[in-house]
């Protein structure tokens, strides 16, 4: 990785197509980028004035950012894991210029102090963090944390990931909340009481396997509760994480009809796996949620292409090699995913799928920059921050999980092979990352 | 550097290894019968002198423990029983490296027992020695499957045409899906019987040549097999259902039987509770042949355990 430590000064990027779904841009265009800022965009060769460096892109997408809004970089408490400075250089690796943090760290992210030590410098991050606070106190799911305070402090949303708002009135009042302060609130959707010792998705392979089966419906009866919460309350913003099930499309389907402000994003795993794929007992292939059955694949697939998906997030959670290799209902959930996101986007999606690379670079831009109002960003704009990611969307590549930034190495892709490789990561105008 | 005391990469299982009947050939299967019928623990055969095998129970268990030491002696084995009580593991040391301290003090086989579906698998696949599932959680219990059709084998002339009905609760049951697999693979018809909450629809998608009744009546008329399966009171604690309705319901009662084949047999890996899933007539009855087939558990094991190191001659 090339990293340029210098006051960032002008980069020309040129030959490049860009993709800029905000704008409507799909064309060949130059793009200058000066003081962290986009100056200029410009059809080829038309850009006047020098630049300090030039970037040739030809035959690549020039993309705004990459903005992953589900990332668990276990920072504070379990550095082990992965920390701020290796999370955000797999992201960088990626093709994300922005990450969101997940607050179910140790401590959990509750408080403002905990929010800045996030974005502090010395955390070592080479992209932009966006931290996502806890949304109760410890993430208990009884009293609300100081959402204002949170907010002030640079907080982008707030949640219980892991541990879902259970009780009806403790959502309530942080989406009322949530609604003052136009921050959206963010629910894992699991209605834990009915998927305790449950680590895979319920149907023929986990009656195979002899593992306890999640119901679809332990996800899809929390977002039907809170898409009718979210349609009472005005002005409330609720984000749905992960979504895995056709039946929680539903929801969030009839909440967007009635122009409820809800929004959902997806994973790559789960517009790419099955649970059929856990296998014998992979724990590689265990997360939360689960991986569903085709069915819920296809109808997420139906849904990242007709718009009702606002982002593909990674959820990416990696874990140590001990907490993977136990017991299959012991293993801790979740999978790095910051590396395979745009391969598995390109290939899935895109080539197998047809999905326009237009709508692809949407769901990990302009959709996400919406979701959480991050703005000046998710699109390349007169202006913007120069924020830049570009891709190869013909080159095959094969994704070896030994040679990951992170820390950890739990991914079920180790070995794959994709069509659509990151070439460089600009974040404020400065080249975080360069392949090959 | 001590063998079995690395990579933390996976590899296949050892040879020799039994995991579950899922995914074994009906070949297999049939040398392995073969095989179990040519041993008897009343002429002990020195096959297995000096070798060390390590049963690792993290369950209770009468029969299967029992049957596998057994076995294993009447070969010349060494056994050592390590449990979770009064071991390192009490300590929470980890399954592999349980499986690592077994190997590194010389275990040539490990027949595990362990209440987590998929252990055997996780230790096949970071150990060098052959595994033996010898139950894990809800998922199979390959030798109970392999001395039931043993047992049948000695009753009927072959698994041809069978009808076979197992009544009980099949979603908690190793002993079911481990009989499924196997039967199965030999065209037998089987009938899965209970309320739904021990026999999901589900269940039928297990194997082919399964279907799900739930009427006990049924599922009996006209079977050469009725295969029991005990009914653990707490969990019709849970359940709908209660105990006095799935008695009612699903016991085997003499007049339920009557609809079977004449010479049907009725089955039971154990332990039984007369009363509930079975009157005590059936249990002490002609046609019955529990305790036929603890019996011949441990011919059945004694061939596991032969094929496991090697031995299978």
């Amino acid at each position: 990785m090339i990293k340029d430590k210098s006051k960032p000064g002008s980069l020309l990027i040129k030959g490049g197509h860009l993709i800029d779904p905000a704008a409507k841009i799909d064309a060949p265009m130059d793009v200058l980028l000066r003081d962290g800022r986009v100056a200029e965009i410009a059809s080829p060769n038309k850009l006047r004035g020098g630049s300090d460096e030039k970037f040739d892109a030809r035959g690549l997408i020039v993309a705004p950012g990459f903005i992953d809004l589900h990332v668990h970089l276990r920072e504070p408490g379990q550095s082990y894991k992965e920390t701020i400075a290796s999370g955000t250089a797999a992201a960088a690796a990626g093709g994300f210029t922005s990450v969101c943090t997940m607050p179910n760290t140790a401590p959990v992210v509750d408080t403002a102090e905990w929010v800045e030590w996030l974005r502090s410098a010395e955390r070592g991050a080479v992209v932009n963090v966006f931290p996502i606070a806890a949304a109760t106190r410890l993430s208990r799911g009884a009293s609300l944390t100081d959402f204002a305070a949170l907010q002030r402090a640079g907080a982008v949303a707030v949640t219980d990931d892991g541990k879902p708002i259970l009780d009806d009135e403790v959502m309530r009042a942080a989406l009322r909340l949530g609604a003052e302060l136009n921050l959206p609130v963010v629910q894992h959707a699991e209605d834990t009481r009915f998927t305790e010792g449950c680590p895979m998705h319920e149907g023929p392979t986990s009656f195979r396997l002899g593992l306890r089966g999640m119901s679809a419906a332990a996800e899809a009866n929390i977002v039907d509760r809170d898409v009718n919460l979210a349609q009472q309350i005005r002005e409330s913003r609720l984000h749905v994480a992960h979504l895995s099930t056709s039946d929680a499309l539903k929801a969030v389907r009839r909440g967007k009809r009635t122009k409820a402000r809800v929004t959902c994003e997806v994973t790559p795993h789960h517009f790419t796996l099955l649970d059929e794929d856990v296998g014998e007992y992979n724990t590689n292939f265990k997360m939360n949620p689960p991986l569903r059955s085709a069915a819920d694949r296809e109808a997420i697939l139906v849904a990242l292409a007709d718009g009702t998906v606002d982002a593909i997030a990674t959820d990416h959670a990696p874990h140590a090699t001990h907490e993977k290799q136990v017991e299959f209902e012991r293993a801790a959930f979740g999978i790095t995913g910051l590396e395979t996101a745009l391969g598995l986007a390109i290939t899935k999606l895109h080539r197998d799928h047809k999905i326009s690379l237009m709508r692809t670079v949407e769901l990990f831009t302009a959709g996400p920059a919406r979701v959480f109002d991050l703005r000046s960003r998710g699109s390349l704009a007169k202006g913007n921050f120069a924020d830049v990611t570009i891709f190869d969307p013909k080159k095959r590549w094969t994704f070896e999980a030994a040679k990951s930034r992170s820390l950890s190495r739990n991914t079920p892709f180790d070995g794959w092979q994709f069509t659509g490789k990151v070439v460089a990561t600009i974040v404020g105008g400065r080249v975080v990352y360069r392949g090959d | 550097m001590i063998p079995g005391l690395h990579s933390s990469d996976k590899q296949k299982p050892a040879r020799g290894s039994l995991l579950g009947i899922e995914h074994m050939e009906g070949k297999e299967i049939l040398a392995l019968l073969k095989l179990a019928r040519r041993m008897n623990p009343l002429k002990p055969r020195p096959l297995l002198r000096n070798k060390r095998i390590v049963l690792l129970f993290y369950e209770a268990s009468t029969r299967t423990r029992s049957s596998f030491e057994i076995a294993a002696k009447s070969l010349g084995a060494i056994t050592t029983l390590v449990q979770s009580s009064g071991s390192s593991i009490e300590k929470g040391e980890s399954l592999l490296d349980t499986g690592y301290t077994l190997r590194a003090v010389g275990a040539d086989a490990i027949v595990l027992r362990h209440p987590s579906a998929g252990a055997p698998h996780l230790m096949a696949q970071h150990l060098d020695i052959p595994i033996i599932n010898a139950g894990d959680g809800m998922h199979e219990h390959p030798s109970q499957a392999l001395l039931d059709a043993f047992t049948i084998l000695k009753h009927k002339k072959s698994f041809k045409g069978l009808h076979v009905a197992i009544i009980g609760d099949i979603y908690h049951s190793r002993v079911a899906r481990s009989a499924c697999h196997l039967l199965s693979k030999f065209g037998v018809k089987l009938t899965l019987c209970g309320p739904a909450e021990f026999v999901p629809e589900v269940a039928a998608t297990l194997a082919p040549g399964l279907r799900v009744s739930r009427h006990v009546e049924e599922a009996v008329r006209g079977t050469d097999v009725i295969m029991l399966l005990r009914v653990q009171k707490e969990r019709l604690g849970g359940q709908k259902i209660g105990l006095q309705e799935y008695i009612a319901h699903y016991q085997l009662t003499l007049s339920r039987l009557k609809l079977a084949k004449r010479d049907a047999i009725v089955m039971h890996p154990g332990p039984i509770i007369r009363g509930l899933e079975l009157t005590a007539e059936i249990a002490d009855g002609p046609q019955s042949v529990i305790i036929d087939e603890v019996h011949n558990g441990v011919p059945t094991r004694m061939a596991i355990l032969a094929r496991a190191l090697g031995k299978a001659k």
